[in-house]
């Protein structure tokens, strides 16, 4: 057991501090366009240092990056208050998916551009019937004269509007089981066929979109690992999604730890015992969140791939964000309730985080079946 | 960075499960607690293993490794509840190897090393420690307060024993009445090690408590399905699995502070008392929960562990005792009243 950093890994982390450091892009300005376009300078930033699609193989534009090399980037951008890149969906799930299960022609038709962010991604996976219950998702895609025909409708796209290319799954048999009859496709959004319409928060952002898709056209070299085999290529982008991203998670949830005890310690309510009690809590759950991911960093390691523990630091990190969010507000008391405290926003915003990128209680579902060995009510 | 065992440790950590496993079937467990004893014969066999000795350096006597050893021990023996005067013992050893002077260190620890001598350890508040594991039979007490820490024999001090809801363990209240020897030196890598301990078997217990809810979740039967079909089991499953994690994680990096990081012990320590505390009484709550009723009764075996977890999280610190350790530590505000 060592919990400390190697000389090389602390050598890394080092240069990557120093890096985030001279190159900070600073906050978004204002206006929805311009803080994207400041957030795709900021892509392209990192590309040219190295650092975009850091996990992929070098081979694919990518470093090749260790797992700990991951959870330090994440731990080391959260730190700094890096701003996510612009593509980041792209980076995550969408490359991924194309370097797992794409054809030659497509790797070197897509990879680059979602690195260098000329080329955005978004994800069109949940529809309003299917949240979930992903399988039973409906959006239908029919093959006429060589191409696709995709009609239907996908909700909590981020960046619809501004993306080149959605990662589609749609159903293309409808006599098999549910998880049989799906595939996987990218869809160019650059067609009338695809309507993007904002959905405003509780937050009154529109941080996501609606799609209406009525007959939009994919060419048959657009599908990914085969017809039929969509669940399969989508569960890869989410197991993606989930490996690794809890050291990152930790460091962001201990910088707003830091801030809320900042503002206990100004309102003078870090000499309330309550208010102590629940400080120290949350304190500890944070520590908690890093020694889980970085252990089971460390499984991952031994057996070779991202397993169901995944689920654990995300279910953790939700309930925290919550906790936390909720004791600034209760420490701010009446002011609390002002729309333009910057505490008021993430309080409202972290509603979400027990749902967004699998619900808690599906969180717990993938925990007892396949962590506890408990048997399935379906 | 690699948050798990070497192999030694793996090798440790297996055999004492085997062992372990094999001297204490449950119904062993059963009846020493109902006659209120321990097995002295597993003790001797421990004591030829040099477990009471293992965190204790080789020039008193004992193996020379560290904290991390010392709570891959602590967890087994909280898995399998075992009925041995091991942790109060420990926990002496590590404050007089902390705390003591030379001459100290070379009355004590050799015996604490080698089981010949029983030493336990209590958290004084007043002028009186009110829980203090396997005091009756020791021959030597460590006594740790906010008035300073001592070392009495037992023939010196005022003993009574206390019966508790535990009644796998045995405890007493302890006077020291200004009798004993002060422990001169810094106590608190000792104390921080005892409260690791303490958080370790804590660990044990709810990894037991959750898997028995697990298995019976599998086995029992209503409406026709296992009930641990039904989310409002499983998902309690879950919860347990996330504290009793969360346990585990807090003990084993604690206990590597102890090694290796010390200025963050007591800090870490603190960290995984508080959560260890919390989280063993409710696996254990939650675990008898999903027995229903069955885990209600005497015949069962599950309020054993659900006993024992709640007398160690009262054991050396609560839990927001802990906590107010924590936020004191980690420079929450102005510093309240908080334990040794």
């Amino acid at each position: 057991m060592d919990l400390t950093l190697s000389p090389s890994e602390a050598a890394f982390r080092d240069e990557l501090r120093a890096w985030l450091a001279e190159h900070h892009p600073g906050e978004d300005p204002p206006g929805d366009d311009e803080a994207f376009e400041h957030r795709r300078d900021w892509q392209r930033k990192l590309f040219e240092a190295g650092y975009a699609g850091f996990s992929w193989p070098k081979e694919y534009g990518g470093r090749g990056a260790t797992l700990i090399e991951q959870a330090l980037f994440g731990e080391e951008m959260a730190r700094a208050k890096a701003p996510q890149p612009v593509n980041v969906l792209g980076m995550v799930m969408g490359g991924p998916v194309v370097i797992t299960h794409g054809t030659d022609e497509q790797k070197d038709r897509w990879l680059r551009a979602i690195l260098t962010g000329e080329e955005i991604w978004c994800q069109g996976f949940s529809e309003p019937e299917s949240g979930s219950d992903l399988a039973s998702l409906k959006t239908k895609a029919v093959k006429s004269n060589g191409e696709w025909l995709v009609t239907g409708q996908k909700v909590w796209t981020t960046y619809a509007h501004k993306a080149k290319w959605c990662m589609l799954v749609a159903r293309t048999d409808q006599d098999v089981p549910k998880h049989q009859g799906l595939t996987y496709f990218i869809m160019d959004m650059e067609q009338e066929e695809v309507q993007v319409r904002p959905l405003h928060q509780i937050t009154k952002e529109p941080e996501f979109n609606e799609l209406f898709i009525e007959e939009a056209r994919i060419p048959d070299e657009n599908l990914v690992g085969g017809v039929g085999n969509g669940w399969a290529v989508a569960i890869t982008t989410l197991m993606n999604e989930r490996a690794g991203l809890g050291a990152a998670a930790a460091a962001g949830v201990r910088i707003g730890l830091e801030e809320l005890k900042q503002l206990a310690h100004e309102r003078g309510a870090d000499e309330d015992p309550v208010i102590r009690q629940r400080l120290a809590q949350l304190t500890i759950e944070v520590e908690l969140l890093r020694l889980n991911s970085w252990r089971g960093l460390t499984q991952i390691m031994k057996r070779g791939v991202p397993g169901p523990e995944g689920s654990l630091p995300k279910w953790q990190w939700g309930e925290i964000n919550q906790a936390l969010t909720e004791l600034a507000v209760d420490v701010l008391g009446e002011e609390g309730a002002y729309w333009d405290s910057p505490w008021t926003y993430r309080l409202l915003r972290s509603r979400a985080n027990s749902i967004e990128g699998g619900t808690t209680e599906i969180l717990k579902n993938i925990i007892a079946e396949r962590v506890l060995g408990l048997p399935k009510l379906r | 960075m690699n948050f798990d065992f070497s192999d030694d440790q793996q090798a440790i950590k297996r055999t004492a499960k085997d062992l372990l496993a094999d001297r204490f079937k449950f119904e062993r467990v059963r009846e020493l607690a109902e006659a209120g004893s321990y097995d002295d014969d597993a003790w001797k066999e421990l004591r030829e293993l040099g477990w009471p000795g293992i965190f204790i350096e080789e020039r008193y006597g004992g193996q020379g490794l560290g904290v991390v050893e010392l709570v891959i021990l602590m967890e087994e023996l909280g898995y399998a509840l075992a009925p041995v005067p091991f942790l109060s013992n420990a926990a002496a050893g590590l404050m007089i190897q902390a705390a003591g002077s030379e001459e100290q260190k070379q009355r004590w620890l050799p015996g604490i090393a080698s089981g010949e001598l029983r030493a336990a350890a209590g958290l004084v508040r007043g002028d009186e420690a009110k829980l203090v594991p396997d005091a009756d039979e020791a021959d030597v007490i460590v006594l740790c307060g906010a008035e300073g820490r001592r070392v009495v024999e037992r023939s010196a001090a005022d003993v009574e024993t206390v019966a508790t809801m535990d009644s796998t363990r045995r405890y007493a209240r302890v006077r020291a009445n200004g009798a004993g020897d002060a422990l001169e030196g810094d106590h608190r890598p000792g104390m921080s090690g005892a409260v690791l301990a303490a958080a370790a078997e804590l660990t044990g217990v709810a990894q037991r408590a959750m898997e028995m809810a697990v298995q019976y979740a599998r086995d029992r039967k209503q409406f026709g399905r296992p009930i641990g079909a039904y989310q409002a089991v499983s998902h309690s499953c879950a919860q347990m699995l996330l504290e009793t994690e969360g346990a585990r994680s807090a003990t084993y990096w604690g206990a590597w502070t102890a090694d290796a990081e010390p200025e963050t012990l007591e800090l870490a320590a603190s960290m995984a008392k508080a959560y260890a505390s919390d989280a063993g009484w409710r696996v254990c709550s939650s675990s008898l929960q999903v027995h229903g009723g069955i885990g209600f009764t005497w015949e069962h075996n599950l309020h054993f562990f659900l006993k024992r977890a709640k007398v160690d999280a009262l054991l050396w610190g609560s839990a927001s005792e802990h906590r107010e350790r924590v936020a004191d530590l980690s420079a929450v505000g102005v510093a309240a009243g908080a334990p040794a």
